[in-house]
């Protein structure tokens, strides 16, 4: 059953990998790709999640919660780094 | 397997242990397929919705249901107890950050009008805006 399922999780982890990635590169503002690449971030973590699910260990656990705090940090940084820099050409 | 053959004179209450086994591990596939499914859900929304609110809406569902629905997979899968406590950290981790980035993306979205208007339901950002708005020009009139 667990080989059923590693395939049907794979199939569904590289469409929605796709559909980030595909994000990424058309969005419109650079907000919208970082979403995406959080997105895909997390796509990354639900794989190792699955890959230690199946294989029955715990060594990815930490690199999950380190993917989880890397998004965090980066999404705030450019969130603050956006605010900043498109508030300047609209002050007088 | 004759190993895990029901024991004589066993209880018809308590099932044999293999059936405990593919009971446990169809949970985990199911919760893993499910925990996926979230991932995709996201990637469609990401594609399909029209503004940075609505696809943050869809980003946020693999982020708190998904990694949720993969670490009770995980959790179900090492047949242990001690996992659990770690795994509700990682998951606590989880739902105290992405609060925070996704305020900061919202708020750096709206101050940059990545938004369409005429999608929202309500603005409760417009009117404190407006209101330091006004202050700002009053504090501006004062001095001359």
């Amino acid at each position: 059953m667990m080989d059923i399922v590693v395939v049907v999780t794979a199939v569904i982890l590289s469409l929605a990998a796709a559909g980030a990635i595909i994000r990424i590169a058309r969005g419109p503002s650079l907000l919208d790709r970082v979403l995406a690449a959080d997105v895909l971030l997390v796509i990354v973590g639900a794989g190792l999640c699955i890959d230690m699910a199946v294989s029955r260990h715990l060594n990815n656990l930490v690199l999950v919660v380190a993917i989880s705090l890397i998004g965090f940090i980066g999404s705030v940084t450019v969130a603050r780094f956006v605010a900043d820099r498109r508030d300047e050409p609209v002050e007088p | 397997m004759p190993g895990l053959s029901p024991i004589e004179g066993m209880s018809p209450l308590n099932p044999e242990p293999a059936t405990v086994d593919l009971v446990i591990d169809a949970a985990s596939a199911v919760c893993m397929i499910l925990g996926a499914l979230m991932s995709l859900a996201a990637a469609i929304g990401l594609l399909r919705f029209p503004d940075l609110m609505s696809r943050m809406h869809a980003a946020t569902k693999p982020q708190v249901l998904g990694l949720f629905l993969l670490l009770v997979a995980l959790g179900l899968q090492m047949r242990t107890w001690w996992v659990w406590p770690i795994l509700v950290v990682a998951w606590l981790f989880q739902l105290l950050t992405v609060p925070v980035s996704a305020h900061m993306v919202g708020r750096a979205g709206y101050r940059t009008k990545h938004l369409h208007k005429e999608l929202l339901v309500t603005d409760e950002l417009d009117a404190v805006v407006q209101k330091a708005a006004g202050k700002v020009a009053r504090d501006n009139k004062t001095p001359n």
